[in-house]
């Protein structure tokens, strides 16, 4: 077997069993691996509407066929279940070490069934599985129990959750590598309701390459094309993901205090630039990478810790009206300790700050904590980081995200989320396109599935006019498979900054054999996006949930270069389900499923 | 005679100023600017002319705003 090891570890917590179960190579190569086949397997072995934290649902956590191959970005791997915060798919990407190490166990998959009646964690050392007592790890955060983990079995890569997931806050993210982030959908509380504090890894065994002298071949090519890229191979391992602070506000495309602005003149106090001058201490790749994006920052008091991306900058930055990097650090630095999403952590404190605002919110209501939410209190947001990841005083409440806390006042408008997730760093009536991938997501609001900024503002592959709806569907139906196929195989989105389609293809052949070409391998990434779509559809989270929040449909922005400017999503979906083979209600449509090798989910449509 | 805001970004501003204001001849485009700050135009990823892309050849205006951005991504 080539590219993929040919193995699924299943875990049984409940009874304390695991077991290999052979991998069906058709089955893989169909899904491609990682994402699509992780979405393939919640469809097929877990029940429709089963709740979120239940022994019913599954927890799995999948490698791609190109995951830990020698190919440039492929350090990634993909968490999918059920999600406690929409309710809907959950599918995190994260990078570092770890994913890697794990295919160098032999196995492509982990599914973790039910739950441990104490907690536990996970040891794999190549054919050797061990399900090993955790209680001294509980209440740990994740470098703690990184370093628990490996003073006890040297030479293991860790993967973990933070307190704020054995608390269950629907926003709770998987760490792995310490600052390493499956951070999207509540991932981390559904391995903390199964009381899984940790999966350490480590193996000896090599991935089969189809053609070794090809893929050697290929991989200089596309290492050799990043490198000469202006993005990839300059703007961002520069400066990091940080660098798109200056250019996204500069185009009026920057929320800030949760939408209600889209521009600020402080943005450079929290640039690219001004991490760069002031607070990098060193650049922190992650595996097999040449782009090396990630960074090593120093806190107030020097400490060097894991560094923010520009969505997580944003959050407790701009949308807090918050310009500070000490504290938006300090933000980065709790949220990885005690595993949080970042964009949806600080979102929610925007949105309690805007309730606050309008009075929904009361003193009294937050005066014990001792902490403010008013805009702009640097120290609050931090306080109330803090206070969401141990759910402590008014914490708890924000811990639920900002749907649940915004409903809970009768004012659910004031939530910028879709399907429940909180929406990410753009402010999509200033970039019509990226607004489609907010309102259609499979796994609710977020901007990385299909990454519009790249030609309505950064001018990859081609500079669109990011105003304008004509195209906009199609461009955005072509980024959404596109992703779901990069994800899959298991490697980086960001190598779209110079890499495109063909690419994808020749590495994935190279490894795996002569399976896809352009078109077939874009419809595996159309495949995966329909099941999900269908997965959705099964769990009641119909295309009823593919709308923006009112405020960016109605309310015209009120400063910077987009001032005027609303989102017409009215005008975009339906041109958005035509493309994809969907009925005007967002249904994919029979034909399409047989088109993708779906038909065995039909009965899914008429949910 | 006119007044424009310049804003440099990234590497841009290594040697130069990040802010600053220009008095120019009418007539002046973004071009022109550009030449003037000794900028390869070919590293020019991005020109926003009060926050819209900016064509290079078009002439300038009193009281206008160009950002100048080499090519920079992230996501």
């Amino acid at each position: 077997m080539n590219g993929y090891m040919g193995k699924i570890l299943r875990v049984n917590l409940t009874n304390r069993t695991t077991k290999v179960e052979p991998l069906d190579l058709e089955v893989a190569q169909k899904y491609l691996g990682s994402r699509g086949l992780g979405v393939k397997i919640m469809m097929d072995e877990v029940p429709a509407n089963v709740e979120p934290l239940s022994e019913e649902n599954k927890l799995i956590i999948a490698a791609g066929a190109l995951t830990g191959a020698p190919v440039p970005t492929s350090g990634r791997y993909m968490v999918i279940t059920k999600s406690p915060l929409t309710g809907a798919i959950a599918i995190a990407n994260s990078g570092g070490q770890w994913g890697a190490k794990f295919k160098a166990t032999g196995h492509d998959v982990i599914i973790f069934e039910g739950k441990a009646d104490k907690p536990v964690y996970l040891y794999i050392e190549d054919d050797k599985v061990e399900i090993r007592d955790a209680t001294y790890l509980w209440g740990k955060t994740a470098s703690e129990t990184t370093e628990a983990i490996e003073k006890e079995l040297e030479g293991v890569k860790v993967l973990c959750i933070g307190p704020a997931g054995e608390k269950l806050s629907p926003m709770a993210a998987i760490m792995n590598d310490i600052d390493r982030a499956a951070g999207r959908g509540g991932v981390g509380a559904v391995m903390g309701y199964k009381n899984l504090k940790a999966v350490a890894v480590k193996g000896t065994n090599k991935i089969n390459i189809f053609d070794e002298e090809r893929t050697k071949k290929v991989s200089q090519e596309k290492v050799k094309t990043l490198i000469e890229d202006p993005v990839a191979g300059g703007g961002l391992p520069t400066y990091g993901s940080a660098v798109l602070v200056n250019i996204i506000n500069e185009n009026g495309v920057m929320p800030v205090k949760n939408f209600q602005e889209s521009y600020t003149d402080k943005a450079d106090l929290i640039s690219g630039e001004t991490m760069t001058e002031k607070y990098l201490v060193r650049k922190n790749p992650c595996f097999r990478c040449p782009i090396a994006c990630g960074r090593i920052v120093k806190l107030a008091d020097g400490t060097p810790v894991g560094g923010p991306e520009y969505e997580t900058i944003w959050s407790f930055g701009a949308d807090c009206d918050v310009y500070d990097y000490d504290a938006i650090n300090e933000c980065n630095m709790i949220c990885n300790e005690y595993g949080l999403d970042t964009i949806s952590t600080g979102a929610t404190i925007a949105a309690a700050m805007e309730l606050y605002e309008k009075g929904y919110i009361k003193d009294e209501e937050i005066l014990a904590d001792g902490l403010s939410l008013k805009w702009g209190d640097k120290n609050a947001v931090v306080g109330w980081t803090k206070k969401m990841a141990l759910r402590e005083g008014f914490g708890d409440k924000l811990a639920e995200g900002s749907y649940r806390l915004a409903e809970s006042y009768g004012a659910p408008e004031i939530s910028m989320t879709v399907k429940k997730q909180e929406l990410p760093a753009y402010d999509p009536r200033g970039v019509q396109g990226h607004g489609i991938t907010y309102a259609v997501n499979n796994r609710g609001g977020c901007h990385i599935k299909g990454y519009m900024i790249n030609p309505e503002i950064l001018g990859y592959p081609e500079k669109l006019d990011r105003l304008a709806l004509e195209g906009k569907a199609a461009y955005a139906k072509t980024f959404h498979d596109l992703t779901a196929v990069i994800d899959s195989i298991g490697l980086c989105v960001f190598s779209t900054f110079g890499l495109g389609l063909p690419d994808y293809v020749d590495m994935y052949n190279a490894v795996c054999g002569d399976i896809y070409n352009d078109e077939t391998l874009l419809e595996a990434g159309e495949r995966v996006w329909n099941l999900e779509k269908l997965f959705n559809l099964r769990e009641g989270i119909d295309s009823s949930h593919d709308k923006l929040p009112k405020r960016l449909l109605e309310e015209p922005v009120v400063n910077g270069p987009t001032k005027g400017h609303v989102h017409h999503l009215d005008k975009l979906l339906p041109e958005y389900y035509a493309v994809r083979g969907w009925d005007e209600k967002g249904i994919p449509t029979e034909e399409t499923l047989e088109r993708l090798g779906l038909e065995a989910y039909k009965k899914y449509i008429n949910c | 005679m006119l007044k424009v805001e310049v804003r440099l970004f990234a590497y841009f501003r290594e040697g130069r100023e990040k802010k600053q204001i220009m008095e120019l001849e009418e007539g002046t485009t973004i071009s022109d600017v550009i030449k003037i700050l000794d900028i390869d135009e070919k590293e020019v990823s991005i020109a926003l002319l009060n926050g819209m892309d900016g064509p290079f050849h078009r002439e300038l205006k009193d009281g206008d705003i160009i950002a100048l951005f080499p090519p920079v991504g992230g996501g």
